[in-house]
């Protein structure tokens, strides 16, 4: 895949410490960015912070960013490590507390996925939002990058350092586990759409 | 081919990244295989449930004011790293400055001296321990090259 002209000179720019040239790739990846980070957290606070967080920790460490490569893949890799070691603590932080009241259930990831997050909600909706919520932290990537943000097979397999391979297989045990959630049976979700 | 080998096809013909070659395929095959051609409906249904959640865009004043936060995190960084440089020079010669009082004072008791320069002597040889044992490690780290 090629490097457009305009990324190639801003990253030039950034590397001799320019905030103006990483402002470009700030406005251009900002919304890919925040809905990517909604999508692995579930909650607008937390993925407004956390990518823009991801953008800091990029500016500091551009020089890290082999020139020929393209900013975003490299980028990527930075939002999803903090989006899931955020994960990652706020499980901790639900076990912990639940264990000090003594309740024998674990907080499930979807205690935080906020419904409102979603622009249209029924109940079909907001059921596969849930299920999204409770999936593998790897699977869910896949959803949110193919459904959410309409990535290619390529552009994922960029996005995720792996082969287009890969990219299927995971989107297919990602699905069937969606399946799985949702209930592909009698009475189903699934089974509500003709 | 099993059916399980036709996994990567479904789900390249569900998102619409096949050649028109691999589609045939594909097709050829859930025309003769009912568990496949199944799985496919539920797949194709899921998907489409799935396309209609769409996500909330935000405010258009929030994506006016992205940049602004992060250049003034940037900002906050460079500040914070000065202002931790700066206050570590200013301990270590702070700290520099009253032990040599207390060595040059008559005053005060050898023990307290003695204790005082073992104490220096011991952060010392721990530092440099950390540092050759960082430094040893970071030499063999295979992956250290290995740019992104």
């Amino acid at each position: 895949m090629s490097l457009c002209q305009e990324e190639i000179l801003a990253m030039r720019r950034c590397r001799r410490g320019s905030k103006g040239a990483f402002e470009l790739f700030v406005r251009k990846y900002m919304k890919e960015a925040y809905f990517i980070a909604l999508g692995l957290v579930g909650n607008r606070e937390d993925a407004m912070d956390l990518s823009q967080e991801a953008f800091v920790r990029a500016y500091r460490n551009i020089k890290q960013l082999n020139p020929q490569r393209r900013f975003f893949p490299w980028f990527y890799q930075i939002l999803k490590n903090l989006c899931f070691s955020h994960l990652r603590k706020r499980r901790r932080r639900q076990t912990s507390s639940l264990d000090a009241t003594d309740c024998p259930e674990v907080g499930a990831v979807d205690d935080s996925f906020e419904p409102e997050v979603i622009a249209d909600r029924n109940e079909t909706k907001k059921a596969v939002w849930k299920a999204i919520a409770r999936l593998d932290d790897k699977h869910r990537e896949v959803i949110i990058l193919r459904h959410f943000r309409n990535l290619s097979y390529e552009q994922m397999a960029e996005a995720l350092f792996c082969n287009k391979g890969t990219v299927t297989s995971r989107l297919y045990y990602a699905r069937k586990r969606l399946k799985e959630l949702l209930g592909s049976g009698k009475g189903g979700c699934i089974n509500e759409v003709s | 081919m099993k059916c399980h080998d036709y996994k990567d096809l479904m789900m390249g013909y569900l998102d619409d990244e096949l050649s028109m070659e691999q589609r045939g395929r594909f097709e050829e095959h859930i025309a003769g295989c009912g568990d496949c051609a199944k799985e496919f409906e539920e797949f194709k249904k899921l998907k489409a449930i799935t396309d209609e959640v769409a996500l909330v865009e935000p405010e258009d004043k929030l994506w006016e004011d992205y940049w602004g936060s992060i250049y003034n995190r940037i900002e906050r960084g460079v500040g914070w790293i000065l202002m931790s440089v700066a206050g570590i020079l200013l301990l270590i010669y702070g700290g520099f400055k009253l032990i040599e009082e207390i060595v040059k004072d008559p005053s005060h008791v050898m023990t307290l001296k003695l204790g005082l320069l073992g104490l220096i002597a011991g952060l010392a040889i721990m530092f440099v321990s950390v540092l050759r044992e960082r430094l040893y490690f970071w030499k063999k780290d295979r992956y250290r090259d290995i740019r992104r």
